[in-house]
């Protein structure tokens, strides 16, 4: 049997290149759909983003552009030549689906019935605010997420969380979109027109902020790195033996889970060491703790702590990956607060094939990028190719 | 509408989107929490037809959402729980006791006639109920079965407890987001919950893809660890190709933009309690409108007229920005900048842009359901409209077992006293 083939061959998606269109086209294209990537003449603005291959900016160098572009061709198109405007007309009346963003074509003379057109702009192509600048950092303040991100002392900024996240919030629904309109054209032969807001799309993505207000109007405030609520919570970060932060958890709330904390304070030897260990063998013995016990039962309050103070206390004796992996082993739901590159040498994440090789031949190098983000054995997601060069393909124009 | 359990209403054969573009769908779904649950949450607004298992020992409770808070009232309970509801609007409900051989023979004819089986338990933990996917693929040879873990069923930490911190603690997330000098600020909600449960979707929507080409199913192994690290291409690229790690002084800082480089760029104080309004300034256009409004001769300086020149003194003009926004309203500042052209946001508060906001009262972002406890409550809505086929929230989530009679009798075609012998056994 010849290898198996990705979920989206046989479609052809041309993207008409915006920043806001880049990651679902990527996503489109490592799923298997032949995606062409339109640009101007001379490359597209986000080819100047930093960082750059070894620090030297060029116009093939981008690593920005390099990650939202993998497995897709490159041509690029004049606007103000009819007759490279042709050669698009052409081009899009053998694509399945038309990808677009903030540089709107006149897409009218595309249309055909059966042509499913994607628009991913900052607040959609209607209401009060279309057509507003923004950018990843003001549609997630603006937008809900921000405003459950920060520190405990409300004296410092909110913060946005880090990696473009507004893009692949609505780069992400753009794909679920575009994949509800091809099973529904699979079904009755005809496209249609999808419109994504990504304001829209971070305003959803705020979980107990949106649901706290919309069921109790209620208002979650911000706190250091967990979750944001209108009672304030402990702390779960602690620090290693080498000052790096780690995550303890919650604390254990089942025999278990006091079971797995006191054996580990007993093989490590530091259960007479550690001052509150009687309260976890009192957790154990009582069967335990419930959150909602917390409010009213001052000794569960005093168990509970016991635990974080236990975790926080064995935390200061090793470092953060085997304190992660150990408590881990033992049943309690803790982690390391990994850096990015931290996690692509992770035994658990190479095991699994997530640092993905892809060469750039032009280069004669190879370069590790992140990986898939399902398995799927049998329509698999891959990259097919590093990200096209400049008018790469500009030979399928004819 | 009656109270008591006795006024639940009858079973819906198909969700409010009956002509939806998913209806040709059936979901028999594991799923929960927000994970799990918003995945098959958005197949279900799309019209497909989600079965959700509940375990009626417990009373649904293996979802720790359902009877959990946010609650509409002072009334308190598993048919209640706001966070549950949210999640699950436009699904069936039924429960299904796995412990028993009548519950799992419930489970095998209702896989026999569902497209998709998604299920968000910890890895293993379904296959050791006894239902594998070679188990299920005997059933239904073309069943699309997802699993979400939060480590995925390979590699040596498999077994690996999670919830949404721990997922974004480990695979990147949580470091990158933060003040330098500062211990991680992370995300105050469980953002990969939101993010593992749109790609679930994505994952099961391209199973139907590719069914639908080839006639093939197939199991699905998602991890939200994978899919979280898959979300920081640039800052990974630039380890694995520059060597050049985010865990070094100066960094992270998160409000500033490394790439691209835009300067200024923050989250700035503006007047009363608690008040911010974010600023970017893309490049030299956006930087000469900003100065035009701003009008601190401060500004004028020379040193700041590049790109490079302003990311020299980033802070010194944060402060200076800062100074401007200081004494003013952030809806007025957002507005003054967004005026010549630069992009920028008040930090809105959940009440600002759920009631306040015109873009996201136009878009019907927040549509109001029917709930059969709970009355009439709004939830979240999806960020895209569709021209043909558009999706449509109007049911809320089912009380627990709401859909028995429906899915058991109907479906599976057991009589009314077939019914009443699973429930005496406990099965149901």
């Amino acid at each position: 049997m010849s290898a198996p083939m990705g979920p989206l061959s046989g479609l052809r998606v041309v993207e008409l290149a915006s920043e806001w269109t880049m990651y679902a086209g990527k996503l489109l294209a490592d799923l298997g759909a032949e995606t062409v990537l339109v640009e101007p003449p001379g490359g597209h603005a986000t080819r100047a983003f930093e960082p750059f291959v070894d620090d030297e900016p060029g116009i093939e160098r981008s690593l920005w552009f390099w990650h939202y572009n993998t497995s897709k061709l490159g041509v690029t198109i004049d606007r103000d030549s009819a007759e490279e405007m042709r050669a698009l007309r052409e081009l899009a009346a053998t694509a399945d689906v038309l990808l677009q963003g903030d540089v709107q074509f006149d897409i009218a003379p595309f249309a055909r019935d059966e042509l499913i057109v994607v628009s991913v702009t900052p607040f959609g192509l209607g209401g009060p605010r279309a057509g507003d600048p923004a950018t990843d950092l003001t549609l997630l303040a603006g937008g809900g997420p921000v405003w459950s991100c920060g520190y405990d002392d409300h004296g410092l900024p909110p913060v946005r969380g880090g990696g473009n996240q507004a893009l692949h919030i609505g780069g992400v629904h753009a794909v679920m979109a575009t994949l509800v309109a091809v099973l529904h054209r699979n079904v009755t032969g005809r496209g249609q027109h999808v419109d994504v807001s990504m304001y829209a799309a971070a305003n959803v993505t705020t979980e107990a902020a949106t649901y706290e207000w919309l069921v109790a109007r209620e208002t979650v405030q911000r706190q250091t790195c967990r979750h944001a609520s209108q009672f304030p919570t402990a702390s779960s970060l602690a620090p290693d033996v080498g000052g790096r932060l780690l995550h303890t958890g919650v604390p254990p709330r089942t025999v278990k889970e006091f079971e797995g904390l006191l054996g580990w304070l007993h093989d490590l030897g530091l259960a007479d060491e550690y001052p509150e260990t009687f309260f976890l063998e009192m957790g154990r013995d009582r069967g335990g703790v419930h959150l909602s016990d917390l409010a009213t039962d001052v000794e569960a309050r005093e168990i509970f702590a016991a635990g974080r103070g236990a975790l926080t206390f064995i935390a200061s004796r090793m470092t953060d990956h085997d304190f992660y992996v150990e408590g881990q082993r033992r049943g309690l739901a803790v982690a390391v607060i990994a850096a990015p590159e931290e996690v692509m040498t992770d035994p658990h994440f190479v095991a699994r094939g997530f640092p993905t090789p892809v060469e750039h031949e032009d280069l004669g190098r190879t370069f590790t990028y992140p990986g898939a983000p399902f398995h799927a054995p049998r329509s698999p997601w891959r990259i097919k190719s590093r990200a096209p060069h400049v008018g790469e393909h500009n030979e399928m124009l004819g | 509408m009656t109270e008591g359990p006795s006024a639940r209403p009858t079973s819906h054969a198909r969700p409010s989107n009956g002509d939806g573009p998913l209806s040709r769908i059936r979901v028999c779904d594991f799923s929960g929490q927000l994970a799990g649950a918003g995945a098959t949450r958005y197949l279900a607004a799309f019209g497909a037809q989600v079965i959700r298992i509940e375990d009626p020992v417990r009373h649904g409770r293996w979802d720790i959402l359902r009877g959990s808070p946010p609650f509409i009232d002072d009334r308190r309970g598993i048919d209640l729980g706001g966070a549950f509801q949210n999640h699950n609007v436009e699904k069936l409900g039924v429960t299904i006791n796995l412990r028993t051989e009548r519950g799992r023979d419930l489970v095998r004819r209702l896989v026999a006639i569902s497209d998709v089986v998604a299920e968000n338990f910890a890895a293993g933990v379904l296959a050791r109920l006894g239902f594998p996917y070679e188990v299920l693929r005997e059933i239904r040879p073309d069943v699309i079965y997802v699993s979400n873990s939060g480590l995925g069923h390979s590699g040596p930490y498999s077994s690996f407890k999670t919830w949404g911190p721990i997922v974004q603690a480990i695979c990147g997330l949580s470091f990158t987001s933060g003040l330098p000098d500062l211990p991680p600020a992370g995300w105050g909600y469980s953002y990969m919950d939101h993010q593992g449960a749109n790609m679930e979707a994505v994952a099961i929507l391209a199973a139907l893809v590719h069914r639908d080409r080839t006639g093939e199913g197939q199991w699905i192994d998602m991890s939200c660890t994978d899919a979280g690290a898959s979300l920081l291409g640039p800052p990974v690229l630039d380890a694995t190709v520059n060597g050049r790690g985010t865990r070094r002084p100066g960094m992270p800082h998160s409000n500033h933009s490394q790439s691209p480089v835009m300067v200024p760029h923050a989250i700035y104080p503006s007047a009363g309690d608690d008040c911010w309004v974010a600023i970017a300034c893309r490049d030299d256009r956006d930087w000469c409108a900003l100065t035009g409004v701003i009008g601190d001769a401060r500004l004028h300086d020379t040193r700041f007229g590049t790109v490079a020149g302003r990311a020299a003194a980033q802070d010194e003009l944060d402060g200076i920005v800062a100074s401007w926004t200081r004494e003013r309203d952030k809806f007025s500042t957002a507005d003054a900048v967004l005026a010549v052209g630069v992009p920028a946001a008040p930090v809105r508060t959940p009440e600002e842009r759920i009631d306040r906001d015109p873009a996201t009262a136009a878009w019907g972002l927040w549509p109001e359901v029917e709930h059969a406890a709970m009355g009439r409550v709004r939830v979240d809505g999806l960020p895209v409209h569709l021209s043909e086929s558009d999706w449509c929230i109007e049911r809320g989530a089912p009380t627990l077992g709401a859909d028995n009679d429906y899915v058991f009798g109907e479906l599976l075609g057991c009589s009314a006293s077939d019914r009443a012998a699973l429930q005496e056994e406990g099965a149901i």
